[in-house]
């Protein structure tokens, strides 16, 4: 037996743990599919996801398993590609959004003062706003494209990640370790990046699942009022955005499918996200 | 108790003095020429100023700031940009519509996920709670409007059960109007319902734990009279709070629902201020919800302090 070190222990642990939930398992396998998709691309798809070779608005059939869109196009092909987008958009919001909410978690409950009082009145009063209304609102001002969407949303994430960290900190900074580094004479930095910063990792882990969850809801949504990410991109909120007017119609495939792909991801995701929320809490 | 309303009331205008600041840097500081903002790259440079000069963008902008305070202050918004009329008005008719709409909503998802949230917390750990709990988790963090589309495809236009538009015929009674309302409706209720049931499971579970129930068991109360006198007022604590918050961020998800239904309401509405960039509009509509997001914050945080004592004593200081 090769000798492990006590934390390598502990993350063949938390994996063991997690593969024993169904919920982990199931929603990972759905996440990964689509990240399939997502890298793949194209080179997998049944059709090409951009040129219409086909009838229009047919149903499902043996030939299109999710039926074409109003200009012909393969809508199986193109809820495949579509992962791409989301996939690229989401993650990025949500890792820039953790990562500064984060750091102004840390600083705000780890400093505290006049500088965590008057920060937390600003966090407060985002908090009074629907994300999706504040990025319209930026959206519109800014003018959209994929890069804006990115950071709007991200910065958005930020005062509620800070919230969730500096909430965490105040309880830790409390308990003896921290004292004693205080005591060993160790800088406000140190103790913040090297005693509290592994400590608070696992509900900033739980985060970051929780925060790519809605980064895709927000970015759909975005997407689908328009000011999101643009075409001719198969984004699967755009894509819904274009074609919901032909449901009335009957022709309810070209927008039920992407909505199903939404759906599907964010169902996953919070499924792996609940799954280590209970894991890593325990 | 005045104390605490006192208190309370001068955080939420703190609260809305920052708010209105931080939409005044993002209207105004963000954009380099608000008036080239909304006429696009190709307009002649003498309309930019000449509506810089009419929407008051041209002035410096500390002088512009306190002219946006003033405004919100006599709650008076400006004129819209399209329609040269003032703003609030507008507003007024979309946010009665919207009301309507959200207020259908929450009678659908309040009684339904509390009930839900009580029989998970009494069942906990077995397969209704885990059912539920699931459901809870999947449903809440779907779209709206992707849950709205899911309805138009079964019910609407597979079943043909209800009408796929929401805006109901003029003078229609209120039975109609609510026949119109309620496909928009579930589908907002089925993304909230998630919450609100996982915080009553939540709050049900930490107090069915507490000694004061097992003494209320102990003494002989049947499960009825303990949950009535002990469980219910304690354990709906944080689903009153997460339904204050709930009601403000309604507003972001009925934007999606009224798209989709094509719902005269204030989400509507602003989706028609940002596609003609009438910014006047637009962020005097986010000031309105986020106004409403502290007044609806306001009213759960009393009605806490009216259930619980001790969260009078703790909200207080």
């Amino acid at each position: 037996m090769p000798v492990r070190s006590d934390r390598a222990q502990a993350r063949i642990e938390t994996m063991r743990l997690l593969l024993r939930r169904p919920g982990f398992v199931i929603g990972s396998l759905v996440i990964i599919m689509w990240l399939v998709c997502a890298i793949a691309g194209s080179a997998i798809t049944p059709h090409d996801p951009f040129d219409d070779f086909f009838a229009g608005q047919q149903p499902p059939s043996a030939e299109h398993l999710m039926g074409t869109d109003h200009l012909g196009r393969d809508v199986l092909s193109r809820v495949m590609v579509g992962s791409r987008d989301v996939f690229t958009v989401a993650p990025i919001a949500a890792i820039i959004g953790v990562v500064a909410g984060s750091i102004l978690g840390l600083a705000m409950g780890y400093y505290r003062g006049p500088f965590d009082d008057v920060m937390s009145r600003i966090v407060e009063a985002f908090l009074a706003l629907p994300v999706v209304l504040v990025a319209l609102l930026t959206l519109v001002v800014l003018g959209s494209s994929t890069v804006v969407v990115i950071l709007v949303v991200g910065i958005l994430f930020t005062p509620i990640v800070a919230r969730t960290v500096r909430s965490t900190v105040i309880s830790e900074r409390q308990l003896d370790y921290v004292t004693a580094a205080k005591l060993r004479g160790e800088s406000g930095p140190f103790i913040l990046i090297r005693e509290i910063f592994p400590n608070v990792l696992p509900p900033i882990i739980v985060e970051m699942t929780v925060r790519f969850g809605y980064a895709i809801f927000t970015v759909a949504t975005l997407s689908f009022l328009g000011v999101g990410i643009q075409p001719p991109s198969a984004d699967w909120g755009l894509t819904i955005s274009e074609k919901y007017t032909f449901m009335i119609a009957g022709v309810w495939w070209s927008t039920f499918f992407p909505a199903l792909a939404i759906a599907t991801t964010v169902i996953a995701i919070n499924l792996v996200a609940d799954a280590l929320h209970t894991v890593m809490s325990e | 108790m005045i104390r605490f309303l006192i208190r309370r009331i001068a955080l939420l205008f703190v609260n809305l003095f920052i708010l209105a600041t931080i939409v005044f840097l993002i209207v105004n500081v963000l954009p380099e020429d608000v008036g080239r903002t909304i006429l696009g790259p190709f307009a002649p440079q003498e309309s930019v100023d000449a509506l810089n000069a009419r929407l008051g963008t041209d002035k410096p902008l500390p002088e512009q700031y306190v002219r946006q305070m003033a405004g919100l202050v006599t709650l008076n918004f400006g004129n819209s940009f399209t329609s040269n009329k003032p703003v609030a008005p507008t507003i007024g008719a979309a946010m009665v519509n919207s009301a309507k709409l959200a207020g259908l909503a929450l009678v659908i998802t309040i009684p339904i996920s509390i009930a839900a949230g009580l029989l998970a917390a009494r069942r906990r750990d077995r397969r209704t709670d885990r059912a539920i709990v699931l459901f809870g988790v999947s449903t809440s963090s779907i779209p709206e409007f992707v849950t709205g589309t899911a309805l138009i495809v079964v019910v609407g236009v597979q079943l043909g059960l209800l009408p796929v538009l929401a805006n109901p015929p003029r003078n229609a009674d209120a039975l109609t109007t609510i026949r119109y309302l309620l496909m928009p409706a579930l589908a907002m209720a089925i993304v909230y319902f998630g919450y609100i049931a996982r915080m009553t499971r939540a709050g049900t579970i930490e107090v069915l734990e507490a000694d004061y129930t097992r003494t209320a068991t102990m003494k002989g109360l049947t499960t009825s009279q303990t949950m009535r006198r002990h469980v219910l007022r304690n354990a709906l604590v944080p689903t009153v709070a997460v339904i204050g918050v709930q009601i403000g961020y309604l507003f972001g998800g009925i934007i999606g629902v009224e798209k989709i239904f094509n719902y005269n309401g204030m989400g509507q509405l602003m989706l028609f201020a940002a596609q003609r960039k009438d910014i006047p509009l637009l962020t005097a509509g986010v000031l309105v919800i986020g106004i409403v997001y502290m007044l609806a914050t306001l009213a759960a945080d009393l009605i806490i302090a009216w259930m619980n004592p001790r969260a009078r004593a703790e909200l207080g200081t």
